[in-house]
């Protein structure tokens, strides 16, 4: 009875938060779940093993306000993060983290990490920001004990949750159909069914095309000393069309003290590589396509006021072809394979009130195959163990967790390669947190955090290139910041929150590419150093002018990321490449009777595009600005939402990545109706 | 009442939109432009009275850069001049291009071998300004012959299977500065050589990778035809190929990496066969006169380092003369000898220091005697000369 009560107010609660918007930047924990559910997720792990560093957040409708497309596009709007973006619908978007390299980003798609030995890079550009309900951005890890030892083991973590399926009350199914169209011959469809099965069981099911055409103008302008044009050309981007793909089918189950997932996933593209500009080359001849599919599944339980336990697996299939068919180069057509399978148990014990330990294990299995020339096949076993502690002393908290992980290597191969040797390594971390006012108001933190990560399956196996003798690339963290959070009455402000951090990394035995005598020809080698000092702002306000809601997200950015390898390199102590020493983001969302106005300000500063401070890898600053209208109507049972953005309002030239122009004015139409 | 206040109200919401829109059309005007990046000058040496008036040096840039680029020493200045093409010719978009890969001086005009932007430029040698730009595909090197140049190309015009694509030769007239004939050759050619009437071009199969090729086309230069081939079966990849005063080709080979290591070959192009093997691995080599200046870096998985080394070979003889040219310890930070070029008056030699690809090459002068002169930071991957001077040299 006591129990049904509880759920009642909670349920009352939750809808309460939907109803008034939350603050930017704030999310409860798990309140993403968005259902009864969560309650179940709360009472599960109790609120005191919760995260001690707050990620920073992007959730519901502050997420399907942003000009974005995908996770990416999102992505920019956080601080600490650098995107890698070749440009268009279809280029390849990856992100770097306080400048410790994409290699050391862990990426989780509903808990459990997306892999890909091969490269250790994940294509953000991918995952469409259609049904994500809310990413987050740990820095360290997530600092929650009770986890799999994989969530432990990268040296920064992006977490993406799709949409759990809710229900109005007395409704056992909802149908959300989308259509975006826009610039570059954007039609993107899509469209989610979920239904309630039984009491207990809930079903998403959800598929999504993308096709564009990815043409678009750029322009390059240069001017000569004496301020004359020099030349001014203006271009289409061409190969840079795509279409994808994606289905997905969620099953999702609760229980007493308890809850289950299973998820399925499905993508398949074919897209163009557009390629550098260069002088007289305009235009390339490279596509990839790709297939990937996996399924996960997850179950959690509390066994008693003690014990808890979550197991959890994975089976993902990978395939990639990359084609260069273009009668000036040399003709390649490549397949890729990959397969990783991976299960995880993770005990938790909450020994009293105050005191928790956690012991996960974890392990993976990754295969390659490729159509290379003496390619080698590799073959990995990874074994995770994490244990871990928790400390809540009301005011005081504190984390600990030590990760062991063990590597074994195997390749057949008809020349010299051999396998990497086995590794083994521990990695520990420490999370702590203060809140030295009643209310919470204020908190001190800081973690430290050694973490490493592995050679990639091409690091040290892809034909000519690969050295089976590398070493881990180490990471060491450290990091202090506070934040604030208010809530204030004020006839004008809502809100307030600042957050601030600093930061200092350390990246020793970095794997970098090595020239050998051979032209052109590199091999890997460990061989870096990086020192990263790094500070970190951002600030929300909400505020409101009668029935106008406001709110304002600023983010600044500081990185100072230099190359100490080797004191005789002329480039000893500069920028590491793509690095701006400051960054910065603004948004700013005003909303009325179901209107919504955006606008988005991102801004990088000048940077190299070599690892030589000089005026000939010199980048210069790009800044974009962005806005978006948008208005929900509700007929009935049906709401329809229309939204139209326009981003680069301004039109301006810019590149992320040297040779690669970034489209300038588009826009982008959504309509979306609910059911 | 209250329609006033809520009109008052969203007036204000209207005024707190418009500010950071406002706000960001201020930022928005302040965009610099970009200006092309003018010439570095620096005094590296000595103003001296010479017939070699001075050097053109054609700075690779790593592929997909776009970053290639010409600089130019001046003896008589004692001047170095770092990238001067897009300052002589600035209304060419974007830059020299991506790859510089080969340069030469021949009659009036100056061809520099631009690979991935797929053109050669024709330039005028007292001032590197454009007069022509030839459109070549994947083109690798040139050598100008009887009023014409030829340049070698990895990928013929004609393809009959896309996979295995064979290479080519275009016939370039230096009168009317546009392609007239071309010649299919072996897998990816290299350099060439002419003795007599023809036209030696070494093959190497570099898009054949593990099967490198190991032919050498001979090409009639009359009747701009491939009349025969020799076929050296102990090398493979074959790269830099020159001759000697009696018309013996020298062959450089970058070997397969794996057991056939780089080396150099002299062969009786009459008789079809080698006549030594030198037992020296080549990266880049010079011939002054009957004397060859050869660098080397060669990567072994052994070391897990490059193998540098450096020789003088005596072609006449076919002995090495030298194994040390460089003999005051410059060597010791040389990173990766990539080019090497002999001023053919005062035999001063200059290595090019291309480092680790991605970073500002660094050119040393020596003099005859091997002592260092002067170095001087040059373009990212130096590697590739033109003399100028009161008589032209190769």
């Amino acid at each position: 009875m006591q129990k049904k009560f509880f759920l009642c107010v909670a349920w009352v609660l939750l809808n309460a938060a939907n109803v008034c918007a939350q603050p930017l930047g704030i999310s409860d924990d798990e309140v993403f779940l968005d259902s009864v559910m969560s309650i179940q997720e709360v009472s599960v792990v109790g609120k005191k093993h919760t995260e001690i560093i707050k990620p920073q957040t992007l959730s519901g409708m502050q997420l399907s306000r942003l000009n974005s497309q995908t996770v990416a596009d999102a992505l920019r709007y956080f601080s600490g993060v650098q995107l890698k973006d070749y440009g268009g619908i279809g280029g390849i978007k990856t992100v770097n983290i306080r400048s410790m390299g994409t290699n050391h980003v862990g990426v989780f798609y509903n808990g459990i990490q997306l892999g890909n030995a091969q490269n250790g890079q994940v294509d953000l550009g991918r995952y469409s920001l259609d049904n994500i309900e809310e990413i987050s951005l740990y820095n360290g890890q997530k600092s929650n004990i009770f986890q799999s030892a994989k969530d432990f083991a990268s040296s920064s973590a992006i977490y993406i949750y799709t949409k759990r399926p809710t229900f109005a009350p007395g409704k056992n199914y909802q149908l959300t159909v989308q259509m975006k169209t826009g610039s570059f011959g954007l039609a993107n469809p899509s469209v989610v069914w979920n239904q309630r099965l039984s009491n207990n069981v809930t079903m998403s099911a959800n598929a999504e095309y993308t096709y564009a055409n990815g043409k678009y103008k750029f322009h390059y302008r240069r001017l000569q000393l004496n301020g004359d044009v020099a030349y001014d050309t203006t271009a289409t981007r061409h190969n840079g069309d795509v279409e994808a793909v994606r289905a997905e089918l969620g099953v999702y189950g609760r229980m007493r003290d308890g809850r289950w997932n299973v998820n399925g996933y499905f993508y398949t593209s074919e897209r163009g590589i557009p390629g550098a500009i260069v002088n007289n080359v305009f235009r390339r001849g490279e596509r990839q396509w790709d297939k990937s599919a996996f399924g996960q599944g997850a179950f959690e339980k509390k066994f008693s006021a003690v014990y808890s336990l979550k197991v959890s697996g994975k089976f993902a299939w990978d395939y990639s072809r990359y084609l260069r068919d273009d009668e000036k180069e040399l003709y390649l057509d490549n397949h890729y394979y990959q397969k990783e399978v991976y299960v995880s148990v993770a005990n938790m014990f909450a020994i009293n009130d105050w005191w928790s330990v956690s012991a996960s294990a974890d392990l993976q299995w990754n295969a390659m195959d490729a159509d290379l020339v003496d390619f080698a096949y590799p073959t990995r076993w990874t074994e995770l163990g994490a244990i871990a502690t928790a400390v809540s002393f009301g005011s005081f908290n504190a984390q600990a967790s030590l990760l062991g992980t063990f590597i074994q290597e195997s390749t057949r191969s008809r020349k010299i390669y051999t396998a990497g040797s086995n590794k083994h390594e521990l990695s520990p971390a420490v999370f702590l947190n203060y809140r030295p006012f009643d209310n919470d108001w204020l908190e001190l933190y800081g973690f430290f955090k050694k973490i490493f990560r592995m050679p990639t399956f091409n690091d040290l196996y892809y034909t000519e290139i690969g050295n089976a003798n590398l070493e881990p690339e180490y990471t060491y963290q450290y990091d202090i910041g506070f934040s604030i959070n208010r809530n204030i009455g004020h006839s004008f402000f809502d809100y307030v929150g600042i957050k601030a951090d600093a930061y200092y990394n350390y990246v020793t035995n970095k794997i970098i590419a090595y020239p050998t005598g051979k032209q052109f020809r590199w091999t890997m080698i460990n061989l870096g150093k990086v020192r990263i000092a790094g500070l970190e702002a951002s600030c929300d306000v909400a505020a409101h002018i009668g029935k106008v809601g406001m709110k304002l997200h600023t983010q600044y950015t500081f990185q100072r990321a230099r190359d100490y390898t080797d004191p005789s390199d002329s480039f000893y102590g500069d920028q590491i490449p793509y690095i701006p020493r400051h960054s910065v983001s603004v948004s700013y969302n005003a909303n009325y009777r179901g209107w919504d106005f955006n606008y988005a300000f991102i801004y990088t500063g000048e940077r190299y595009n070599e690892q030589e401070n000089n005026r000939y890898n010199f980048e210069p600053p790009w800044y974009t600005h962005d806005l978006s209208l948008s208005k929900e109507f509700g007929v009935g049972q049906v709401r329809l939402r229309i939204m139209g953005e326009l981003n680069n309002v301004f039109n301006q030239d810019y590149e992320v990545i040297h040779n690669y122009p970034m489209p300038g004015r588009n826009f982008r139409i959504t309509a979306k109706i609910t059911i | 009442m209250s329609l006033i206040h809520e009109y008052i109200s969203s007036i204000k919401a209207i005024v707190v939109i418009l500010l950071p829109v406002a706000a960001s059309v201020v930022l928005a005007s302040c965009e610099r432009d970009e200006v092309l990046i003018d010439i570095e000058q620096t005094q590296v040496t000595e103003p001296v009275f010479t017939d070699v008036y001075g050097f053109y040096l054609l700075n690779e840039g790593n592929m997909g850069s776009n970053k290639a680029s010409l600089d130019y020493f001046d003896a008589i200045e004692g001047v170095y001049y770092r990238n001067i093409y897009a300052e002589r010719n600035p209304t060419v978009v974007m830059e020299l291009g991506d790859v510089g890969n080969d340069l030469q001086i021949y009659g009036n005009k100056m061809y520099a071998v631009v690979n991935c932007s797929h053109k050669m430029e024709v330039l005028t040698p007292d001032s590197a300004k454009r007069i022509a730009q030839v459109d070549i595909p994947n083109c690798r090197y040139v050598k100008g012959h009887g009023g014409y140049v030829y340049v070698s190309s990895y990928v013929g015009p004609a393809q009959i299977d896309p996979t295995a694509p064979l290479g080519a030769v275009f016939k370039v007239d230096t009168l009317s500065l546009s392609v007239v004939d071309t010649v299919e050759v072996g897998y990816q050619p290299e350099e060439m050589a002419v003795v007599g009437e023809r036209l030696y071009v070494a093959n190497s199969g570099g898009y054949h990778l593990p099967d490198y090729d190991n032919r050498i086309s001979v090409i009639d230069l009359n009747t701009f035809e491939v009349i025969d081939v020799i076929t050296i079966e102990q090398a493979a990849n074959f790269h830099r190929l020159d001759c000697d005063s009696q018309g013996r080709l020298w062959l450089g080979s970058r070997g397969d990496y794996y057991g056939n290591l780089s080396n150099l070959y002299v062969i009786d192009p009459q008789r079809k066969e080698v006549l030594k093997t030198m037992d020296v691995p080549v990266s880049d080599m010079w011939a002054d006169g009957d004397t060859l200046y050869v660098v080397s870096s060669e990567w072994s998985y052994i070391t897990g380092s490059n193998d540098i080394s450096y020789a003088k070979v005596d072609m006449d003889a076919m002995e090495v003369i030298d194994h040390n040219i460089i003999k005051d310890g410059t060597d010791e930070e040389i990173k990766l000898p990539y080019g090497i070029a002999v001023d053919p008056v005062s035999k001063d030699f200059y290595v090019c220091d291309a480092k680790s690809y991605v970073v500002s090459g660094t050119l040393y002068c020596f003099d005859k005697y091997g002592n260092l002169k002067w170095k001087q930071t040059a373009g990212q991957v130096p590697a590739h000369f033109a003399f100028r001077g009161r008589v032209e040299y190769e």
